[in-house]
């Protein structure tokens, strides 16, 4: 098994699923000659020429307008939003046409395209390029959401959201794009969507996360394992829409006390629906008021404030000890 | 350093074949079949008579609000017979005779506007889209599917839809730039009514031109009269034609005019005379095209009159049927289909708790 970086993951995922599947194509800013500005297309332009591999204008909404054609004539595009932040340019197209041509047509037309963006914070970049808003597409019926946390999970996911035939909104943690290699197998594998993963197990607590803050959430678990003897259970969402009610209910029943951990913003994040659903199915199980440790409600700072805005590890620790203390 | 001229090809034409009263220009006339142009006229009337039905049976809350067509026929019937049933078809909100011509039963058209998702439903082997409301976005959706067409060699064209006012969105722009810059097989089929609502076309741009848009994107662009079904057409194969042959898309503005309301939640007295609409009354496309049927023989003031009793009562027929569909549709649960390809199961449990709070109402 090859060790690979997220981006070299998620480029293996695309070359694999183009190699395979004709109808599956590319498109986006910079994604063919320059193999995309984070290099996550670097040769498919090469390798699967340029009716499969678009370097189009600068147009978001242009791009998820056409992939949404194409999709409708039977493609699998995957296009790719340069940075989420950018993304509101074509938010019309997913809300307006993409998420809804199944619906508005019966079941005659279906959207099976993918649609890729990098989001969060953590690599000092500039105003735009680090927000963290995966509720707008979750709120939007008809898209599906997802957030991979590492290399396998990213590829695996990959590999699913082309293969569904619902459009898949796929936010990548671009600070985890290269921070960490992992093995990854050769053989395609898929994840599927709509399902989280328990990827530490612990009695006296539940993290709930995803994305870049799976690491520090498992940071933080260790800690407290060492500093408090306390046992925390996290768990990675990997799927924001849907969200998977019976893994989280199964963990809160058992631990009783919650935090859940996101870059969003607070006010109405992720972490809003998911107390929501803990109360509607687990409220007798809590021992404590489920905790939030997440963006402010501000625009996301410049990358001299930015550590302070996203949670880190001794956030997630405190936001721990007040639920264990309650 | 010089400062000169630059000559960037720039041309435009304006085509015109009927005149005001119908009179033709023979030079320029398209060659269509008798039958085509009988089906043509026929299929114009039915969509005059089944706005004028819309209307009444809206005014009588039978109908929620819809956008009539009533001066645009020429303008839809004239381009949508210039492609093949294997193209493709990307329409607005207001292509009534479009749909008609391509296929859409009557009855269909009225569950859709009676309220009922069912209505929007596209028949099968009927290559259109569904209608799509929100303005000039559908056009990114008809480049995509052109592309697909492009790099599967397959021979096709998209034709789309859109108004005056879609000039104005950034989807227009978007749509018409890639479309050049990928060399789509798409027809933009753009219905100059000028209002769109309120707001006349002089307000939606400066430009003196809807059709010199297209020179910007390095493409062809023609303006021609859209109460002329005969320029419609001939303007609309040529395009076509082009775009078959993989010589790219076109852009073709139809000067016409919304003869009626916006929608029907609209009162055109508040923002138009009386005296602008009669001006376009008297160049109604269909009266045009009747006068050419009947100078070249094609058909009589009586068969006219004929066709004419056939359409209403076809259209009479189409809201019998579809009040019957009506009856077994509308169970409120079927919102839930068709969300997902499979219903994640919050959206089953939501769909059990709507099913139980309907009990509880009927108690």
């Amino acid at each position: 098994m090859a060790e690979l970086t997220m981006v070299e993951a998620i480029n293996m995922a695309l070359k694999q699923e183009m190699e395979a599947d004709e109808s599956v194509l590319v498109l986006g800013e910079d994604v063919g000659v320059d193999g995309g500005i984070f290099r996550v297309t670097d040769g498919l332009l090469k390798q699967f020429g340029e009716d499969r591999v678009m370097d189009t204008p600068v147009a978001e909404s242009g791009i998820v307008g056409m992939a949404t054609g194409m999709a409708i004539y039977g493609m699998k595009p995957v296009c790719e939003m340069q940075f989420s932040g950018f993304s509101y340019f074509a938010f019309h197209q997913l809300e307006g046409q993409t998420s809804r041509m199944r619906w508005r047509s019966r079941g005659r037309y279906t959207v099976p395209l993918v649609c890729r963006m990098p989001y969060g914070g953590g690599v000092r970049a500039l105003e735009h390029h680090s927000e963290s808003r995966e509720t707008y597409f979750a709120h939007t019926p008809g898209l599906k959401m997802v957030i991979p946390s590492g290399p396998r999970n990213a590829r695996a996911l990959l590999v699913s959201a082309i293969r569904d035939p619902d459009p898949v909104i796929f936010f990548e943690p671009k600070l985890n794009y290269r921070s960490f290699r992992e093995e990854v197998p050769e053989e395609a594998e898929t994840l599927p969507i709509g399902e989280s993963q328990v990827v530490r197990e612990g009695r006296d607590l539940t993290l709930i996360t995803y994305g870049a803050l799976t690491q520090r959430s498992l940071q933080a678990a260790e800690q407290l394992a060492d500093e408090d003897g306390v046992e925390a259970e996290v768990i990675d969402l990997l799927s924001i829409s849907p969200l998977d009610d019976r893994k989280l209910s199964e963990s809160v029943q058992k631990t009783g006390r919650v935090v859940i951990v996101h870059e969003a913003h607070r006010s109405f994040g992720p972490g809003a629906e998911i107390i929501a659903r803990i109360n509607e199915k687990s409220f007798y199980y809590l021992e404590a008021p489920v905790e939030r440790v997440a963006g402010y409600d501000v625009i996301t700072p410049f990358f001299a404030r930015e550590q302070d805005y996203i949670p880190d590890v001794s956030r997630i620790i405190e936001g721990a000890r007040r639920a264990l203390s309650a | 350093m010089p400062r000169k001229k630059l000559k960037p090809k720039l041309q435009l034409e304006y085509l015109s074949v009927l005149d005001d009263k119908g009179k033709l220009d023979k030079d320029l006339e398209p060659k269509i079949d008798g039958k085509t142009l009988k089906r043509m006229h026929r299929v114009m009337l039915l969509c005059r008579r089944f706005d004028e039905h819309l209307l009444k049976w809206q005014r009588q809350g039978r109908v929620g609000t819809f956008a009539p067509v009533k001066g645009q026929e020429a303008s839809q019937i004239g381009s949508v017979a210039a492609l093949k049933d294997e193209d493709w078809v990307v329409p607005s909100f207001r292509e009534t005779a479009v749909a008609l011509w391509r296929g859409t039963p009557l009855t269909g058209l009225i569950l859709y506007n009676a309220g009922y998702n069912e209505g929007g439903q596209i028949p099968e082997n009927q290559n259109d889209l569904p209608i799509s409301i929100p303005v000039a976005s559908q056009m990114c959706q008809a480049v995509g599917i052109a592309y697909a067409m492009k790099i599967r060699r397959e021979k096709k064209v998209t034709m789309v839809y859109f108004g005056d006012g879609a000039t104005s969105e950034g989807d227009f722009h978007e749509s018409l730039n890639m479309a050049q810059v990928f060399n789509t097989p798409t027809v933009f089929l753009c219905q100059n009514n000028h209002w769109a609502i309120s707001v006349p076309r002089e307000q939606q741009t400066a430009s003196s031109t809807l059709a010199q848009k297209a020179l910007a994107y390095g493409m062809p662009g023609i303006q021609v009269d859209g109460n002329d079904l005969l320029a419609v057409y001939a303007a609309t194969q040529e395009a076509v034609e082009r775009a078959r042959k993989g010589e790219g898309p076109t852009l073709i503005e139809c000067v016409t005019y919304r003869l009626s309301v916006h929608t029907t939640a609209d009162d055109p007295s508040k923002y138009r005379s009386d005296d602008e609409v009669e001006t376009w009354m008297e160049r109604d496309p269909i009266i045009r095209m009747q006068q050419y049927l009947k100078d070249k023989k094609l058909l009589t003031e009586k068969q006219i009159k004929k066709i004419d009793e056939e359409v209403v009562e076809e259209v009479n027929k189409a809201w019998d049927e579809a009040a019957e569909q009506m009856e077994d549709l509308g169970d409120p649960l079927d919102m839930f289909d068709h969300v997902y390809a499979d219903m994640p199961p919050y959206l089953k449990e939501q769909r059990d708790a709507l099913k139980q709070s309907m009990e509880v109402r009927r108690g």
